[in-house]
């Protein structure tokens, strides 16, 4: 192909007042035109608000979940590190739901339809397969550290003891018309909660987790056991777990509710 | 009767004027978020430069404690900046409009001498056809970095579903410094662009809304290419057959 020329610009012969004409009716329009992010802007911040910001925000936010969950694969794993590469001293950044201090009963709920709930002790949750995860941790807020947890995968958790379907089996992965859309948590204080996708808790790296570096976590990080998505915005994560439930509708999400995505998926 | 030159077509101007406040939300929603965990400064040695961004900037803008605000506008809009940025793209390819666009060659050359001519070091400007050398950079280069934007976006949005992209980036934290980097390159951009369609005085800018130019009988300050090239076809359409120049 040869060079490429760049054409010369299209001229014509107008008489004056045709110019004059042109002129204002394109700078009419302009005007009309600029009259729609104006409007636009205010009907946004006049609509009434749905969880903390303006209901069309929660509609487009919601309609990219939506994107998510047909588009995006649930199979991706989050990029894993060596351990060295390990923060010594994981970052802290919140105390919402963990202020008291940790019951001495403390036992893990587990809410099942149509049954008793469980209560489990921690030793319940050991005596599943370890796994250890050495991932980036990705704060909302914009910062990220690599991390190093431990504990037991939250799928065999559910699989061990029957959670998450209707029917009261395993939750296969043949069989998802049968999971309920929505696993949701809470500290035993209720003063924290989260209501996360089944999908997303069913990733193979998402952990119930009691070991930070190696050792038992700290009360700061969520003893006795903590929730590590890491497909999922920090805010997911959330420590100290007090019950599980399992829903079609969405549970209560503590930033949801103050005006975040309540997707947040990675 | 008046000589007018046809300069922009109307879906140009559209996608011009659209990207304008989609950018500025785009911007100002971006800043929102940033503010959140703001760690990025130029330093020398150990002495701070610029910090981005001083506390008295984020107070005179209200920006603190809107990270929830800032996404949403974030995210929402965000549909919007792509979706203009594709169409425009598909349509410079489309109309041929590229050819005034995309630099070659000479434009590097021709970028200096205008730099040069603005700067009053050099008396005339080298002759163009619709955009100079610097302005045909400076436009490719926007359009550029507006893939580039939406690329360490997409990195840093869903890392995990594009982990590809984020490795290519050079990681996470990287990706969020090239979408700081790029959106810093906006505004520069903003005030240097402002300020030449300041000085290139009104009928240049009347033409982004009207989409034609005067030309002035007599003083013609637009700077012609030497030769005529009336006989080269006129953009991508079937070759016309050539005709003389008119005498």
């Amino acid at each position: 192909m040869s060079q490429p020329q760049e054409p010369q610009l299209p001229q014509d012969e107008v008489p004056e007042s045709a110019v004059r004409r042109r002129m204002l009716k394109s700078f009419g329009w302009f005007a009309l035109a600029a009259a729609i992010p104006v409007g636009i802007y205010e009907w946004i911040t006049h609509s009434p608000r749905a969880q903390g910001i303006a209901k069309p925000f929660r509609k487009v936010l919601d309609a990219n979940e939506q994107v998510a969950r047909t588009y995006f694969s649930n199979t991706n794993l989050v990029k894993t590190f060596p351990a060295e590469r390990a923060a010594r001293q994981a970052r802290i950044n919140g105390y919402e739901g963990i202020k008291t201090p940790l019951a001495d009963d403390w036992q893990l709920q587990v809410d099942r339809p149509n049954n008793q709930p469980l209560l489990l002790s921690m030793d319940a949750i050991k005596a599943l397969p370890k796994y250890e995860l050495i991932y980036e941790f990705k704060c909302i807020e914009g910062w990220s550290q690599i991390q190093h947890w431990g504990g037991a995968r939250l799928s065999d958790f559910l699989a061990k003891h029957n959670l998450g379907t209707r029917s009261g089996n395993a939750p296969s992965p043949d069989n998802t018309h049968d999971l309920f859309r929505y696993v949701g948590m809470e500290t035993p204080d209720k003063g924290y909660y989260v209501g996360i996708d089944l999908e997303s808790a069913l990733h193979p790296q998402t952990l119930l987790a009691y070991e930070l570096n190696g050792q038992p976590i700290s009360a700061q990080h969520g003893a006795p056991v903590r929730l590590i998505i890491p497909v999922k915005y920090g805010v997911k994560n959330l420590k100290r777990i007090g019950r599980i439930f399992f829903s079609d509708d969405r549970p209560r999400d503590f930033w949801a509710e103050r005006g975040y995505d309540y997707y947040v998926g990675l | 009767m008046k000589r007018i030159i046809h300069k922009h077509p109307l879906a140009i101007r559209w996608f011009h004027w659209i990207n304008f406040p989609v950018l500025f939300v785009m911007i100002w929603s971006g800043l929102l978020i940033y503010w959140a965990y703001d760690p990025y400064k130029i330093q020398l040695g150990d002495y701070t430069l610029v910090s981005f961004f001083p506390n008295g900037f984020y107070k005179f803008l209200h920006v603190p404690f809107r990270l929830a605000e800032g996404m949403a506008w974030h995210w929402v809009f965000m549909w919007l900046f792509m979706l203009n940025g594709l169409l425009y793209i598909a349509y410079t390819f489309a109309s041929g409009e590229w050819r005034h666009l995309v630099p070659d060659q000479n434009s590097f050359r021709e970028a200096i001498q205008v730099t040069l001519y603005d700067l009053g070091l050099r008396k005339e400007q080298p002759p163009f056809i619709k955009y100079n050398g610097a302005q045909k950079i400076a436009y490719f280069s926007i359009m550029l970095m507006g893939v580039g934007s939406v690329l360490t976006g997409f990195a840093i949005y869903k890392p995990t579903q594009f982990y590809w992209l984020t490795a290519l980036l050079g990681g996470y934290e990287a990706a969020r410094l090239e979408h700081f980097i790029l959106t810093i390159g906006y505004v520069l951009f903003f005030f240097i662009h402002v300020g030449q369609v300041i000085r290139a005085g009104w009928q240049n800018f009347q033409s982004m809304v009207t989409g034609f130019e005067v030309i002035k009988p007599n003083a013609d300050d637009r700077p012609k290419v030497s030769e005529p090239t009336d006989d080269q076809p006129a953009g991508p359409t079937e070759p016309q057959p050539i005709q003389p120049a008119l005498s």
